[in-house]
C-alpha cells in the first residue's frame, strides 16, 4: 500500500512542472470555438441573472425585460443575413461561488455576448470566466466600479456606486435638508458595504455627520437598528439592502414610528417593496434607473406582454408594475444587439471589438460607453413610496450637482 | 514491488488514466469549459470531504467547523497572493490595505515567473492550512472535551463567529471586509489540481494507515477500550482535529483559487452540511467514497443536471422542471442513502477492495449491506 | 444608546419567539439525545402555510390549518426520517435531522421559487401598532412573552400531570426501562414531535406576524438560537430553555444597543461555547454521567 502511494506521488511530482507548463498553454486557447453557435441562423444571448437567493427577484424582473425585448424583436440582421435570438437563461443563485460555473455553462452553450447580472459580486466572479473565453458582457445593474475597471470583457448600462452614493447624500443633504443620517447595510454584502462608503464619503463632505452600522445575514428583526437610529438623531435612514430587507426595514420602521425618511438604491424598486409601504407612516425615497412612464409605448406594450403570461406575471411579483432593472435588461438586450449589428458577425472577438463604439437611445436614456467600458449617466431618477395607493411616484432628476 | 497484489496494480492504473484524463482535458477543451470547472471543484470537494472524513469518519469526532476552517485557507490565500499592483483596486475602500506583498511574486523574483510563481502559492495554501491548524488547535483545547453533538454545535458556532469577524469593517485592511477578494492568481488547469489534491489525499492516507490512524480508529470505535488500550484520548483527538483542519484550510485555498474570488459570505454552515452529506453518501470510513461522491455530487449539479432547472432534461421538456428542482432531487437522493443505505456508496471499502478477487470482494459487498 | 426601554420591549418579545422554539428542542433533546436540526426548517414551513393560508381563506380557518399541517408535518418527519434509525448510533440520527433541514428548504425552495414571500395578510389586531411608554411598537410585540408564558405554564401542567406526560418523563429519564414497563415509546416521542411542531407553528405566527416575510432560510437562524438559548438554560428542561431563550434574546438586543450589531450572532455563539465549556449542563440541567 504504502509503496504504491510512494510511486503515485513520485510521479505526481515529475508531473506537477509538466502540468503547469501544460495548464498555461490551455489557458491561452482559441475562444474560436464558442463561436460556431452562429450555424443555423440562430445567435445566442447569454442570460447571467440570479433566479434564487438574496436577489432572486430583481434577477427575475430583470430577466423579464430581456425576454419581452426578444418577444418584440426576436430577430437580427447580421452581415445581410437575419438570425434568430435565442435567449440562454443560466442561474447564477445570486452567489459569487456559484458565479464561475454558471459562467462557464454559458460559454459551453455558446452565446455571441452575454447580459447580467443584477449584482456585482457575482458579475465579477463571472467576469474571469468571460475574459478567459473572450466572450464580451454586458452589465445591467451591477453598480460596483470594479466590474468594469477590472475586467476587459464587461461593459455596462447602468450608472456606478460612487455616482449613486453621492446623488442619494446630495438629496439628503440638499433636498430633504438633513444633517444627520445612519446607514444600514449587510455584513458581508459587497453592494450595500460599497453603496454605504460613497454615501459617506459624500454626506460628510457636504458637512453632514453619519452612524454607520451592519446587520448580520438573516437578519429579520430591524426594530433596534431603527431605535439606534432615532437615538443617533438621525433625519434619514440610508440602507442600500436587499428586496427582502427593505421591506422589513419599512416594517421595522413604520412599527417603531420612525419619523424621518428612509432612502433606498436600485435595489429597492421592486413592487414588493413599495407594496410593503402601503398604508404604513413611512417615508420612502429611492434612486433608480427608470420611472414608469418615461416611454409610454414601452410601457403600454410590456403590461400587454406581461398580462397575457401567467409566468412573467407570477415572475413580477404578481402586477404589471414596471421595476427599473426591467427597463434596464430590456435596453441590455438591444445594446448587444446594436453590438451585433455593428461586428457583422456572431464571434465574440467581433462583437467586443464592435461594443464601445455603440450608441444607442433606450428606454432609460442614452447609452454609450466610455473608455474603461462604463455608461455615461449623469443623471439618476428620483422616486418615492406613495403609501395610499401602493405605487412610485416620480420626484426628480437628481445629478450629482 | 514485486509483491505488489493485482488490485494495487488496478488501482494504480485507474489513479494514472484519472491523471491522463485530466490532462487530456486540459490538452483539448479551453480551460473556460464546464468539464474543467468541474473537475477542479470536485477535486476541491474531494479534499475537503477527506478532511472531514478524517475527524468524523475515522476519529468520530463530529465537527461543523469545516466552513469555518476553509474561511481561513481562502482568506490566507487570497490575502497573500493578490498582486502589489492590484491591491489598491481590491481594496478600494481601505487605501490598498495592509499586507503590501505577494508571496508568488516574492518567489518570482527569485525562482522566475513559472517555478517562482507555483512555489509562492503553493506556500500560500500551506500558510493558509496552517492558520487552520493553530485555531483549530486554540479552539480545540476548550471544545474537545465536548461529547458529540455538543462538540458538532460548538465548532458549528465557531465557525459562525470567524465568519462575522472577516466581515467586520475595522478588520478590513487585512480582510477587505465584507468585499470580495480577487485577481490573485490561478494554480493552472484540472490535471494541477488533481495533482495537487491527489498528493494531499495521499499523505492523509498514509496517516490513516499509521498508528496514528489506528489511534483514531480505536478512539471512534469505543473511547473508554482504546484509552484502556493506552491510546491518550486527548492528545490524538487534538491531532485528528488539527490535521483534518490543515486539510480543510489547504482546501478552502483551493476553493479560492477555483471561484477566482473569495467573500466570506460563501462559507456558510450550509457548505459544512454540504460536505457532511457527501461524506455520509459516499461511506463514512471511506476515502474513496468521499472522492467518488465530490465527483458525482459536483458533475451533477453544476452539469448533468442542470436541465432540471431550466425546463429540458434528457429531452424530456417538463413544467415541474424549474428553478430547484435539482436540488430537491439531490436532498430526496441524500435522505434515501441517509435512511436505507447507511454505508452509503462504498461502505467502509476503499478503491483496491473493489479490484480483490472476485470472492473476497463478494464478501466485503456482503457485509456492506 | 439612550432610553434603555424600547430594547428591552423588544429583547422580550424576541426572547418569546425563541422560547417557543427552545422548548421543541429541549423536548426532543431530552427524549431522544437528538438536535433536531430540522426543528428551525420546520418553524420556517409554518411561516409558509401561513403565507399560503392566509392568502386564501379567512383567519379562523387559516390559524386551525397552520397549527395542524405543521403538527402534521413533525409527525411525518419523526415517523419516516427518526423512527428507523431508533437503533442507529446517534451520529446517523443527527445526519438524518441534517439531510432532513436540507431536503426541506430545497423543497420550500422550489416550490417558492427561491423568493421570499411577503405576508400579505397578517393576523388582524395583533400586527397594528400601539403606544408604550412613549415608544411605538406592534401589539404582536408584548402578546408574544404573555402567550410564551402561558403556553409554558399548560405544557408543564401537561408534563407533569397526565399519562403521556408522565411517560415522557419516564422515556427521557431512562429509554430502556421505561420500555420495559410497558411504555409505548413510539407513541411518546411522537407525542413530543406533535408538542414541538405545534409551539414552533405558534412560535411561527408571531414571528412572521411581527417580520412579515419568510425567507427559505428564515428558520436558520432563529432555530439555532433557540437551540444555544435551550443548552444555556439546561437542555431536557423546559423552564431552563425559556430562561435561556429570554436571556439571549434581550441582551441580542442589547448588543444592537450598545453598537456591536457586527456581533450580535457571533455572541450568541460565543456564550454557547462558553457555557458548553464551563457548565456544561446550562443553568438548570441535570448532571449526566457516562456509562460504559
Amino acid at each position: 500500500m504504502k509503496k504504491l502511494f510512494a510511486l503515485v506521488l513520485a510521479l505526481a511530482m515529475t508531473l506537477a512542472l509538466v502540468a503547469c507548463g501544460g495548464s498555461s498553454s490551455g489557458s491561452s486557447g482559441n475562444s474560436s470555438e464558442s463561436s460556431s453557435a452562429a450555424a443555423g441562423g440562430t445567435v445566442k444571448i447569454g442570460v447571467f441573472e440570479p433566479q434564487t437567493g438574496d436577489n432572486g427577484a430583481g434577477g427575475k424582473q430583470e430577466i423579464l425585460g430581456m425576454q419581452y425585448a426578444n418577444f418584440v424583436q426576436p430577430t437580427v440582421e447580421i452581415g445581410g443575413q437575419t438570425y434568430n435570438v435565442q435567449l440562454e437563461i443560466v442561474d447564477n443563485r445570486t452567489t459569487a461561488e456559484n458565479g464561475p460555473s454558471a459562467a462557464a455553462e454559458l460559454m459551453n452553450r455558446g452565446v455571441s455576448v452575454v447580459l447580467g447580472s443584477y449584482g456585482s459580486g457575482v458579475s465579477m466572479a463571472g467576469g474571469a470566466v468571460f475574459a478567459e473565453a473572450g466572450v464580451p458582457a454586458i452589465g445591467v445593474t451591477c453598480t460596483n466600479p470594479q466590474v468594469t475597471s477590472d475586467c476587459d470583457v464587461y461593459y455596462r448600462i447602468c450608472f456606478l456606486d460612487p455616482f449613486q452614493g453621492t446623488v442619494l447624500a446630495n438629496y439628503a443633504y440638499n433636498t430633504l435638508g438633513v444633517t444627520n443620517a445612519y446607514t444600514l447595510a449587510m455584513l458581508g454584502s459587497d453592494y450595500d458595504q460599497g453603496l454605504v462608503h460613497y454615501f459617506t464619503e459624500a454626506f460628510q463632505a457636504l458637512g453632514g455627520t453619519v452612524t454607520n452600522e451592519d446587520f448580520p445575514e438573516g437578519s429579520a428583526n430591524f426594530v433596534s437598528y431603527i431605535n439606534n437610529a432615532k437615538a443617533a438623531g438621525a433625519g434619514v435612514i440610508f440602507a442600500p439592502v436587499s428586496t427582502n430587507y427593505a421591506q422589513l426595514i419599512i416594517e421595522a420602521a413604520s412599527a417603531q414610528g420612525f419619523e424621518g425618511a428612509l432612502l433606498g438604491s436600485d435595489t429597492w424598486d421592486n413592487n414588493m417593496v413599495v407594496e410593503s409601504a402601503q398604508g404604513k407612516n413611512v417615508v420612502v425615497d429611492i434612486t433608480t434607473f427608470y420611472q414608469e412612464g418615461g416611454n409610454a409605448a414601452f410601457d403600454e406594450g410590456i403590461k400587454a406582454w406581461i398580462n397575457s403570461n401567467a409566468d412573467a406575471k407570477t415572475n413580477n411579483g404578481g402586477n404589471d408594475m414596471i421595476s427599473a432593472v426591467t427597463a434596464m435588461g430590456y435596453d441590455a438586450y438591444f445594446v448587444a444587439l446594436e453590438a451585433l449589428k455593428a461586428a457583422g458577425s456572431t464571434e465574440p472577438a467581433a462583437v467586443l471589438k464592435a461594443l464601445p463604439g455603440v450608441s444607442y437611445e433606450g428606454v432609460s436614456g442614452l447609452i454609450e460607453f466610455d473608455e474603461i467600458g462604463d455608461a455615461k449617466r449623469d443623471a439618476a431618477y428620483i422616486k418615492a413610496a406613495n403609501t395610499e395607493t401602493g405605487e412610485w411616484d416620480f420626484v426628480t432628476i437628481q445629478g450629482v450637482n | 514491488m514485486k509483491h505488489m497484489k493485482r488490485e494495487h496494480l488496478i488501482t494504480a492504473a485507474v489513479l494514472l488514466a484519472l491523471l491522463v484524463g485530466a490532462f487530456v482535458l486540459d490538452a483539448t477543451l479551453p480551460s473556460y469549459h464546464i468539464a474543467i470547472k468541474v473537475v477542479k471543484k470536485a477535486c476541491v470537494y474531494s479534499l475537503v470531504a477527506v478532511s472531514m472524513n478524517l475527524l468524523n469518519g475515522f476519529t468520530g469526532l463530529f465537527s461543523l467547523g469545516q466552513a469555518g476552517f476553509m474561511l481561513l485557507g481562502a482568506y490566507s490565500y487570497a490575502v497573500l497572493c493578490i498582486p502589489v499592483a492590484k491591491r489598491a483596486g481590491v481594496y478600494q475602500y481601505f487605501d490598498g490595505g495592509i499586507v503590501q506583498f505577494s508571496l508568488p511574486e516574492i518567489f518570482s523574483g527569485i525562482l522566475g515567473d513559472t517555478v517562482g510563481g507555483v512555489v509562492g502559492m503553493l506556500c500560500a495554501l500551506l500558510i493558509g492550512g496552517l492558520i487552520a491548524a493553530l485555531c483549530a488547535y486554540l479552539i480545540g483545547l476548550p471544545v474537545l472535551r465536548l461529547k458529540s453533538d455538543y462538540l458538532a454545535i460548538a465548532t458549528l458556532g465557531f465557525a459562525e463567529i470567524l465568519r462575522a469577524f472577516f466581515q467586520w469593517n475595522a478588520l478590513g485592511p487585512l480582510t477587505n471586509g465584507s468585499n470580495l477578494l480577487k485577481n490573485y492568481p490561478d494554480l493552472g488547469g484540472a490535471a494541477a489540481y488533481v495533482i495537487l489534491v491527489g498528493i494531499f489525499i495521499a499523505i492523509i492516507l498514509l496517516l490513516v494507515n499509521s498508528t496514528y490512524g489506528r489511534a483514531f480508529m480505536a478512539i471512534r470505535d469505543d473511547e473508554v477500550a482504546a484509552e484502556a488500550m493506552g491510546v491518550n484520548l486527548a492528545h490524538h483527538k487534538r491531532l485528528a482535529f488539527i490535521i483534518s483542519s490543515f486539510f480543510a484550510g489547504v482546501g478552502g485555498g483551493m476553493l479560492a483559487m477555483y471561484m477566482g474570488t473569495v467573500q466570506a459570505l460563501s462559507f456558510k454552515s450550509a457548505m459544512t452540511y454540504e460536505i457532511l452529506l457527501i461524506v455520509v453518501m459516499g461511506g463514512i470510513g471511506s476515502i474513496t467514497g468521499s472522492v467518488l461522491t465530490s465527483f458525482l455530487y459536483i458533475a451533477s449539479l453544476e452539469w448533468l443536471l442542470r436541465g432540471l432547472d431550466s425546463g429540458t432534461f434528457l429531452g424530456i421538456s417538463s413544467p415541474i422542471f424549474k428553478n430547484g428542482f435539482r436540488m430537491a432531487i439531490v436532498s430526496v437522493i441524500i435522505m434515501i442513502v441517509v435512511l436505507f443505505f447507511r454505508k452509503g456508496i462504498m461502505g467502509d471499502r476503499e478503491l483496491p477492495d473493489l479490484f480483490k478477487p472476485r470472492r473476497k470482494a463478494a464478501k466485503k459487498g456482503g457485509d456492506a449491506q | 444608546m439612550q432610553g434603555l426601554l424600547p430594547y428591552l420591549i423588544n429583547g422580550v418579545s424576541v426572547g418569546g419567539q425563541y422560547a417557543l422554539i427552545a422548548i421543541g428542542y429541549t423536548l426532543v433533546y431530552g427524549i431522544l439525545r437528538l438536535i433536531n436540526f430540522a426543528h428551525g426548517d420546520v418553524f420556517m414551513v409554518a411561516g409558509l402555510i401561513m403565507v399560503y393560508s392566509s392568502a386564501t381563506m379567512p383567519m379562523y380557518l387559516s390559524i386551525p390549518l397552520v397549527l395542524i399541517l405543521t403538527v402534521v408535518l413533525g409527525f411525518t418527519i419523526e415517523r419516516a426520517a427518526y423512527k428507523p434509525l431508533r437503533t442507529a448510533p446517534r451520529m446517523s440520527l443527527m445526519i438524518s435531522a441534517i439531510g432532513v433541514s436540507y431536503l426541506i428548504q430545497n423543497l420550500a425552495f422550489y416550490f417558492t421559487g427561491g423568493l421570499p414571500q411577503p405576508v400579505t395578510n397578517p393576523i388582524p389586531w395583533i400586527s397594528e401598532n400601539v403606544t408604550v411608554f412613549g415608544e411605538s411598537t406592534k401589539r404582536v410585540t408584548l402578546v408574544t412573552p404573555i402567550l410564551t408564558a402561558l403556553l409554558v405554564v399548560a405544557l408543564v401542567y401537561f408534563i407533569n400531570h397526565t399519562k403521556i406526560g408522565m411517560g415522557m418523563r419516564a422515556v427521557s429519564k431512562d429509554f430502556e426501562t421505561a420500555q420495559l414497563m410497558g411504555i409505548k415509546i413510539n407513541s411518546v416521542i411522537s407525542m413530543t414531535f406533535v408538542v414541538g411542531s405545534f409551539l414552533a407553528a405558534v412560535g411561527a405566527m408571531l414571528y412572521f406576524t411581527n417580520y412579515p416575510s419568510v425567507a427559505i432560510t428564515s428558520g436558520g437562524m432563529p432555530g439555532l438560537k433557540a437551540f444555544v438559548a435551550a443548552v444555556f438554560g439546561g437542555i431536557g428542561s423546559i423552564p431552563g430553555a425559556v430562561v435561556g431563550a429570554f436571556l439571549i434574546g434581550i441582551s441580542e438586543e442589547l448588543i444592537k444597543g450598545l453598537g456591536y450589531s457586527t456581533f450580535s450572532d457571533a455572541f450568541t455563539f460565543a456564550l454557547l461555547i462558553v457555557v458548553l465549556c464551563v457548565r456544561p449542563t446550562g443553568l438548570f440541567g441535570e448532571k449526566v454521567t457516562d456509562k460504559v
